[in-house]
């Protein structure tokens, strides 16, 4: 590995910072429009990946089911921004609930939030695995309360799901639209992109400021040893909830976001395989670690589509026919990455801080292995 | 060992006797492992726990510590009566303990695990930690100041940025006393501090007690050490299957026949 | 009365189907401490390995009375090998690992299980040729088929065999001494590596069978049917108290019968608002209800982490 000087990393910084705010242009001119909506989507995925690096990467609670409070946010961003109440309870809801994005969005990520000291205050004290598949039922729960709250009274159109959600509007700007902004034309993805740029700034922001805390620190004791993290005096009861509810809440707001972006919601959207996808990320990020969780949800998330436009036309040059759909390769690889960086790996894909922060401070440290046995 | 830190609080109390424990028993299923234990720890002496193994000193020291609830009886503390069951409590109490098999948080630094025994005894929450006003920043400084303090306390300053898990098993020792002691405790309460040390680091660890002592901190410990109990201790309690068999002065203890029967004839080393 | 009367045959017919996999379930756990989430989908492979067993043996023009039994052991046996090389692959490298690594692990052999599974047998569902002339009797307006009585009847065998295995032989003694504390049997003279890897095929052997008995019952065997039966398998283990086996048995049965009483009669009880297929939800909110309120489970012991 070679080291950078000081100021040479603030010209990479200047750099990657103006790449990322042209991203949605450059994509577009050597990718084309679809990508850019690729991009969007990944955008969301890295944002419910540091939600979830709250919960499992500081606190080391391991949440299965984390991807039901992504679908509690966007079911509430629906029901409150597109025809359904109307039409479902045409009596109570003559013109429809039309909330502002303003209200709606903070609406969706506390009733998120909510759920999750619901699930959470009573299922937090027990141990790691027994809590993982308590909340994998409750994921599982939430996805079969979704597809059948369609009778008697059908609160979410079951199966159907929820369509012609309101897309998101800003200072009376709809982002479905495409915008002329400074004389420079803005597609409706670039919008998004940018919405959504801001709204993970703002999560890799907390995350970052609660990381380097007293809050940080005693979730960060919790997850390496709870007893001895109480007999310090630490709350283990309320930390847990607390990093758990605020997990749940950056996930319902990107429910939200999401809701408004693809203007279509249904319960398949929420499966098991989602909230393992979002695992993934931050295990091959390094729990804990934000630029590796980052890192791991542009992996994952691009991945599909790179299997899509690879595996796809190789495998009819081969075979003349497609043996294995991506999506079943998407998956296995992603089994196949959990083993793997479980095995050998656990510490995640980049080195994490406190290993960068000992080698340069120790020689002695510096001599062991790089790769962390434990996690 | 270095300038001793200041206290950061003063005692509530002036009573003499700082940890009274009354008539406390533990069961576990069918098995018994506290009998109708009492004893009683006087401010600013260093008490020692003695007796073979199995006879229930860890699980006397998990119920003080709050790890476990007594099946019957409990104590009083500083003038306050405890049964709890919940660590944290005492720990906001004054008491502060290590473990006989060192718990620390391996995946953090030296500082890291010192910077957390600050924490109960420290404010900031989310807002603190996302503003960063300036009395967060404050605090901030004062606890990793603390820290750094501890650490050079107790002989470990090298290890400052090295992960816990990475220190060799002396210092490992050494950490978990610093953590403990950044909790500000009224009581430390240790459990077996020198198992596995030489004579030389036993020394040191007796020289580093009598200073916490001396700066007004009560000492509890557990250990197998006569030498180090005779030489250390102001007084003594015996266990042996769950019950109390003796309790007094190092030297009267050691002559109790009935220790002396407990221990198969004799326990020196 | 009839209706009752009819849950509880359904219930105890998936019930001894649910304590099948939960010993499974519960015998790692008892050794390992370890949840085995890809139990699940042992049990699916073993269901899926009879399928195609079967329609090659019958396709090549064997009997189905010598083909079945000839499929189920072909079954159990790719089962037993399976469930070795998972504990050999994803859980023995981690043995001393937090205990979080090899619940990952084991959610990403689940995953691949599904998906080579996806691959090899296809996305649909696949049905399971009826090949025992299945008679309904009626026991009292409770209507009950030859199959049902059979998967009954055979679970309750194996159960019986199972006991008397880890009761009365040296290796049911070997690996009581391990689940008991395994430093202590290596200095004994058990190989523990051994036991634990015979473990984890009696149990993978017990998944295929279970696998078989589902499929035969349904007439369907699906690529995602473990994972659900996984989860509710290990609910029955955890009711039961995880780590014994008469408690898995129980646990089973009572979660069988729960699951059936609960689905019969959950529209009458809520007014209509609430349906049959709610039917999965039951085993969640059990699980949560014993881990919170009975986390021994009713038969386990209680256990305090000692410090």
């Amino acid at each position: 590995m070679f080291s950078f000087g000081k100021s040479d990393q603030r010209w990479i910084f200047w750099l990657l910072l103006a790449l990322l705010l042209l991203l949605p242009f450059l994509t577009d001119a050597l990718l084309g429009r679809g990508w850019v909506r690729i991009v969007d989507f990944a955008m969301l995925y890295i944002m419910l990946a540091l939600g979830l690096n709250i919960v499992v990467g500081y606190a080391g609670l391991l949440d299965l089911g984390y991807i039901a409070f992504f679908a509690v946010g966007a079911y509430c961003y629906a029901l409150t921004g597109s025809p359904h109440l109307t039409q479902a309870f045409p009596v109570a809801f003559p013109d429809g609930v039309h909330l502002t994005f303003w209200i709606v969005l903070p609406l969706a990520a506390l009733i998120a939030g909510g759920f999750g000291v619901l699930l959470g205050a009573p299922t937090l004290r027990l141990r790691g695995d027994y809590l993982a598949i308590v909340t994998l039922g409750f994921g599982e729960i939430i996805r079969i309360f979704l597809n059948n709250l369609n009778a008697p009274i059908n609160l979410t159109n079951g199966p159907q799901g929820i369509s012609r959600i309101d897309p998101v509007r800003i200072a009376d700007v709809s982002l479905s639209v495409t915008q002329h902004i400074f004389g420079v034309e803005f597609p409706s993805v670039h919008l998004y992109f940018y919405l959504f740029l801001v709204f993970t700034a703002l999560v890799v922001f907390v995350s970052h400021r609660l990381e380097r805390s007293r809050i940080g620190r005693a979730w960060m004791a919790i997850r390496e040893d709870e007893i001895a993290a109480s007999a310090m005096g630490i709350n283990t009861r309320n930390l847990k909830l607390l990093a758990f509810a605020m997990g749940a809440t950056f996930g319902g707001a990107s429910g939200a976001l999401f809701a408004g972006f693809q203007g279509f919601v249904s319960p398949e959207s929420f499966s098991l395989m989602e909230s393992i996808m979002v695992l993934c990320m931050v295990v091959l990020g390094g729990m804990g670690n934000i630029a590796g969780v980052i890192l791991g949800g542009v992996l994952l998330a691009l991945l599909p589509e790179v299997l899509r436009h690879s595996v796809v036309p190789l495998q009819q040059a081969l075979f003349g026919k497609t043996i294995v759909d991506p999506e079943s390769l998407r998956m296995l690889l992603f089994g196949g990455a959990l083993i793997v960086m479980m095995l050998y790996r656990p510490a995640g894909l980049l080195p994490s801080r406190l290993r960068r922060r000992e080698l340069r401070g120790d020689e002695a440290a510096a001599e062991e292995s790089v790769y962390d046995v434990t996690h | 060992m270095k300038q001793p830190p200041k206290k950061a609080y003063t005692m509530s109390h002036t009573e003499d006797v700082l940890l009274q424990a009354s008539r406390i028993s533990k069961k576990f299923g069918g098995l018994s492992a506290l009998n109708d234990v009492s004893l009683h720890i006087r401010r600013g002496e260093i008490y020692g726990l003695i007796g073979p193994n199995g006879a229930g000193k860890t699980t006397l020291f998990n119920v003080i510590t709050g790890l476990y609830q007594p099946s019957a009886g409990g104590f009083r503390f500083n003038g306050a009566h405890y049964q709890s069951g919940k660590p944290h409590l005492l720990a906001q109490a004054g008491i502060a303990r290590t473990f006989q098999n060192i718990r620390l948080f391996s995946n953090l630094t030296a500082l890291e695990n010192v910077m957390i025994g600050r924490h109960v005894r420290t404010r900031a929450g989310v807002f603190g930690a996302l503003l960063r006003d300036s009395s967060t920043r404050d605090e901030e400084r004062a606890i990793t100041a603390r820290a750094h303090e501890l650490l050079q306390y107790v002989g470990i300053e090298k290890s400052v940025q090295i992960l816990a898990k990475h220190l060799s098993y002396g210092e490992q020792r050494r950490l978990e006393i610093a953590r403990a002691l950044a909790t500000d405790p009224l009581l430390l309460a240790l459990d077996e501090p020198a198992a596995g040390m030489n004579a030389i680091e036993t020394e040191s660890l007796k020289m580093l007690l009598q200073t916490i002592r001396g700066n007004g901190t009560t000492v509890l410990l557990i250990e197998h050490d006569v030498k180090l109990i005779m030489g250390l201790c102001d007084r003594v309690a015996v266990l042996d299957y769950g019950k109390k068999i003796a309790e007094g002065l190092p030297e009267h203890v050691r002559n109790d026949p009935t220790v002396i029967a407990a221990y198969l004839g004799g326990g020196d080393d | 009365m009839e209706i009752f009367l009819q849950q509880i045959v359904n219930g105890l017919v998936q019930g001894s189907v649910y304590a099948l996999v939960a010993l499974g379930y519960t015998m790692v756990y008892g050794i390992l401490g370890l949840i085995n989430f890809a139990h699940g989908e042992v049990v699916m492979i073993g269901a899926m390995l009879t399928l195609s067993t079967l329609t090659a043996l019958l396709g090549w023009g064997v009997s189905p009375l010598l083909a079945l039994p000839l499929s189920i052991i072909v079954a159990m046996l790719g089962c037993m090998v399976l469930g070795y090389s998972i504990e050999r692959i994803a859980y023995r490298p981690l043995r001393h690992a937090p205990r979080l690594a090899p619940l990952i692990t084991a959610i990403g052999v689940s995953i691949v299980l599904q998906n080579i599974a996806m691959i090899i047998w296809g996305r649909g569902y696949r049905s399971f040729p009826q090949l025992i002339a299945n008679h309904p009797h009626n026991f009292g307006g409770a209507i009950i088929n030859d199959i049902q009585i059979i998967i009954f009847l055979l679970a309750l065998g194996i159960m019986a065999v199972l006991m008397v295995i880890v009761h009365r032989t040296r290796l049911g003694r070997a690996m009581r001494a391990v689940a008991e504390n395994q430093h202590a049997a290596q200095l004994m003279g058990v190989n523990i590596n051994r036991v634990i890897s015979i473990t984890f095929m009696m149990g993978s052997a017990l998944a295929a069978v279970a696998g078989v008995m589902v499929s035969a019952n349904y007439g369907l065997t699906h690529y995602y049917m473990g994972f659900i039966l996984g989860l509710k398998a290990f609910t029955a283990a955890v009711l039961g108290g995880i780590g014994n086996l008469r408690g898995a048995m129980m646990g089973g049965l009572l979660l069988g019968l729960i699951e059936s009483l609960g689905a019969g009669y959950i529209g009458d009880l809520t007014g209509g608002f609430f349906g049959s297929n709610y039917q999965d939800v039951f085993a969640f909110f059990v699980l949560v209800a014993v881990l919170v309120f009975r986390p021994s489970g009713l038969l386990g012991e209680r256990l305090a982490e000692r410090a």
